[in-house]
């Protein structure tokens, strides 16, 4: 086990081990139906945290991806209400528009040298009034395509649903590994979260990356939204507010390194399984607040940097040991 | 003849970084580049691997002419570069540096087997026990840049540029690369080697080229160049022309004096050997010696820089503590680092504001400095200086380089502190203003301040210093004191294999 991976044996340690008690507790926790659910539920949150996951490797972040899907949710719901399109044409002119709309972000980050920080802020308030623009009411879908959409699942032993839109999160989740480790995008997404200036050096097209990593990220914010649409059957534009800092926690919880340069897709999805294992033991306890969530997601997210930290100090100290031996 | 420069001249606004300089590799031979800071090896290096393109001059690499325009030209070209900093990637793993970009893929999608093959085979001429597989970062500073060598070689294959690669390696370390420098030698590559240690350069290269003020001095085989003549070439002193007129030294002899401030066995691993030093109040002490063999490092220590791991201070009211600048300052000490740009002005504030800055921190944020004391502050020194600006309100960044170097003198000076280090303070500025720090180096320890100056231009120190120290790899050598103050003194004793040449009588 290297330095790099203990965070990702952490994180998953620390989702078994809540598991456990979760069983303990509420033997019923450990079905399919609920394990089902905990994929259903969280599908648009762990679609969107695999783009956070490659922009979070590359040392930036992305604000946006909230308001993307609000507004995501909002244009497919008028689009579906107002013309007679195909909810599968609508999903690629949305798809187009949010990709695109991460590729601008790309763009001016690394045209104007500006911090993806306040790049995507602006994005995010962008997108979030585009979705009022479009619609300030919440529109209910009642497109009979979503019937089918929703209705689609596979029956697991045990009755438990894996519907399409967590099997499509898997996928996502999938993909995302695929491309952060095994393709030489994903390398050079590594090689910018660990010095841009290194990269640049190395061979990296810096321009390029950057457009693409915030086009993956849009992309993925996008079918986020598509999925919360099927999920909802409606699209609000004052939905998912604050949807972004709970894909960044996810991510962190993940065992990806905030500054960018080490991390695993796949801990993403186990720090989006974490948190939504959180919510439902709430639900499951009945008595408990559920801004426990909140409470608990924030403590695992300050251990999680502490980890971090303490590896980084201890590999600096075994770096001295041996410089000195 | 691998690589030609002819007549290549680079001017930046103000110097001429390279002029007409000349220089030839051979394919199979190791040659060193000489010179002390600012002789323009960085420059010439820098019109090779395209980071800079050269104003005159022709390049020619196997016979074509070449003008790269960036890193990746020149490197396609076959001219490859391995710097200090290891410029690869620590949280890839070592297979992943080595073929950053090149990686083999199948159906769009790494193929990890065969990257690792292919670094491992990249590897195997280097003789390293390394598991391609792990993190860049997880191994020793040597390591990593023999894969940065073994990657640019691989990439390049022609010329190969290592620049000052032995930093910071040991012993151990610095012989490993010198094996591997020697059988990339013997395979028919040229390797540019810059190093500031003179032994290094006695032991792998085959001839040295020194540069001094962009010029090239002389181009020899090692074997046929002493060690003296060496140093001569780089500090550009004959021995025959001496220098000790305008020396202050007959003035005062070295007397113990009760005021003074003593440091004992003063050292830090890997920086500067302990050494002993005491000064007396208004006493000038030199400190010579190449770059890089442990002048700045000396100073530095003294500031707390990078604080003393051993030994212990001692001023007349009782021992300091000089664990970190803060300590020092607060301890009467002031320092004017080599690099202004970077560690002495903040280019963006205006003169009054950088010479009221260290005053103010010194008093703390609660209280400011009334903005009359600062501005009387700031006229004072323009006039005592002679700082030349239009007025105490422009940004510093705007000024001219002697200005610039006033302007922290100054900052200093408000301190009033007891002793004072400067390091090069007369690097890169004009004459006039040259002479002018030196009359205030005069002018101040008339009033009781200590002084540590440490140049490279002999002339300067032997007009200056009371006394001179001598340092050579990372270590006291030698002390002069008056009559023994004179330039051919002191490049012999940088110059001597031990010590004797300028021991104190």
């Amino acid at each position: 086990m290297t330095a790099r991976s203990l965070p990702l044996f952490a994180t998953i340690a620390i989702f078994l081990l809540a598991y456990l008690v979760c069983y303990l507790q509420f033997p019923a926790m450990l079905s399919t139906r609920v394990i089902g659910n905990l994929l259903t539920d969280n599908a648009y949150l762990g679609i969107t945290a695999v783009g956070m996951t490659i922009v979070i490797l590359s040392g930036g972040i992305d604000l946006s991806v909230g308001s993307v899907i609000a507004f995501a949710g909002v244009f497919i719901a008028v689009m579906l209400r107002d013309t007679g399109l195909h909810p599968l044409v609508v999903f690629t002119l949305l798809l187009a528009i949010t990709t695109a709309f991460g590729a601008a972000m790309g763009g001016l980050i690394h045209v104007l040298a500006m911090p993806p920080f306040i790049v995507t802020l602006a994005g995010m308030f962008l997108a979030r009034g585009a979705g009022y623009m479009i619609s300030v009411d919440s529109v209910p879908i009642d497109h009979p395509f979503y019937d089918v959409l929703k209705d689609a699942y596979y029956l697991m032993p045990g009755k438990g649903r894996l519907t399409l839109i967590g099997v499509v999160m898997l996928l996502s989740v999938g993909a995302g590994m695929v491309i952060a480790h095994r393709t030489r995008f994903g390398t050079n997404v590594f090689a910018l979260g660990g010095g841009v200036q290194t990269a640049r050096l190395m061979g990296v097209d810096v321009g390029r990356t950057t457009i693409l990593i915030y086009a993956f990220s849009g992309f993925m914010a996008g079918l986020s939204g598509v999925v919360f649409s099927i999920y909802t059957a409606s699209g609000y534009p004052l939905a998912m507010v604050g949807t972004e800092l709970n894909a960044i926690a996810a991510v962190v919880i993940g065992g990806t390194i905030l500054t960018g340069g080490a991390g695993y897709v796949f801990g993403t999805l186990v720090g989006v399984l974490t948190m939504g294992l959180i919510q439902t033991y709430i639900v499951f306890d009945g008595s408990l607040s559920s801004w426990w969530t909140k409470i608990v997601i924030g403590a695992l997210l300050l251990l999680f940097i502490l980890l971090q930290k303490g590896l980084l100090r201890l590999n600096a100290r075994r770096q001295a040991a041996r410089s000195m031996a | 003849m691998l690589l030609t420069i002819r007549s290549l001249t680079k001017t930046f606004p103000g110097t001429r970084a390279l002029d007409a300089v000349d220089f030839d590799l051979r394919a199979g031979e190791v040659h060193a580049l000489l010179g002390e800071n600012g002789a323009g090896k960085s420059t010439l290096i820098k019109c090779l691997t395209g980071a800079y393109q050269r104003d005159e001059g022709e390049l020619h690499l196997d016979g074509a002419p070449i003008s790269p325009a960036s890193t990746q030209e020149a490197q396609a070209l076959g001219i490859g570069t391995v710097y200090q900093e290891v410029n690869l990637l620590p949280n890839l793993s070592v297979a992943e540096n080595l073929t950053f970009g090149r990686q083999p893929t199948r159906f769009g999608m790494i193929d990890q087997r065969a990257m690792r093959h292919q670094a491992e085979e990249l590897l195997s001429g280097y003789g390293l026990g390394v598991d391609v597989r792990r993190d860049l970062g997880s191994y020793s500073v040597a390591v990593q840049q023999l894969v940065a060598i073994a990657r640019a070689v691989a990439l390049s294959g022609k010329v190969l540029i290592l620049d000052e690669p032995t930093a910071s390696l040991d012993a151990r370390e610095t012989a490993m690369l010198f094996d591997v420098m020697r059988g990339l030698r013997d395979r028919g590559l040229g390797i540019v080697f810059i190093s500031h240690f003179l032994d290094q350069v006695y032991e792998v290269a085959d001839r040295a080229t020194v540069l001094r003020n962009g010029q090239r001095i002389v181009t020899e085989e090692t074997a046929r160049l002493d060690r003296l003549r060496l140093i001569e070439h780089m500090l550009g002193h004959e021995l025959e022309e001496q220098t000790t007129e305008g020396a202050r030294h007959a003035a005062q002899p070295a007397a113990p004096d009760e005021r003074a401030l003593h440091f004992d066995g003063f050292g830090r691993r890997g920086k500067i050997e302990p050494f002993d030093l005491s000064i007396g109040r208004g006493e000038v002490v030199g400190l010579a010696g190449l770059l890089g063999a442990g002048r700045t490092e000396t100073a530095e220590v003294l500031f707390g820089v990078h604080p003393a791991q051993s030994g212990t201070a001692r001023a007349p009211e009782g021992p300091l503590d000089l664990g970190n600048p803060r300590a020092a300052i607060a301890a009467g000490f002031g320092f004017a680092p080599e690099d202004r740009k970077t560690d002495g002005i903040v280019a963006d504030l205006s003169v009054r504001e950088n010479i009221a800055l260290a005053l103010q921190a010194r008093r703390g944020w609660a209280r400011p400095l009334p903005r009359a004391e600062q501005n009387r502050l700031a006229e004072h020194y323009i006039q005592r200086l002679d700082i030349r600006t239009s007025d105490a309100e422009k940004a510093v960044g705007d000024l001219s380089g002697g200005n610039q170097q006033k302007v922290v003198l100054a900052r200093w000076l408000a301190m009033n502190p007891r002793f004072f280090i400067l390091d090069e303070p007369t690097r890169g500025i004009d004459v006039g203003a040259h002479a002018e720090i030196l009359r205030l180096i005069e002018e101040v320890t008339e009033d009781g301040m200590s002084i540590l100056v440490i140049s490279s231009e002999l002339e300067e120190l032997v007009a200056v210093a009371d006394r001179v120290i001598v340092v050579r790899d990372r270590r006291h050598v030698a002390e002069l004191t008056g009559t023994e103050i004179a330039t051919d003194r002191i490049v012999r004793a940088i110059a001597a294999p031990d010590a004797k040449a300028g021991e104190a009588a």
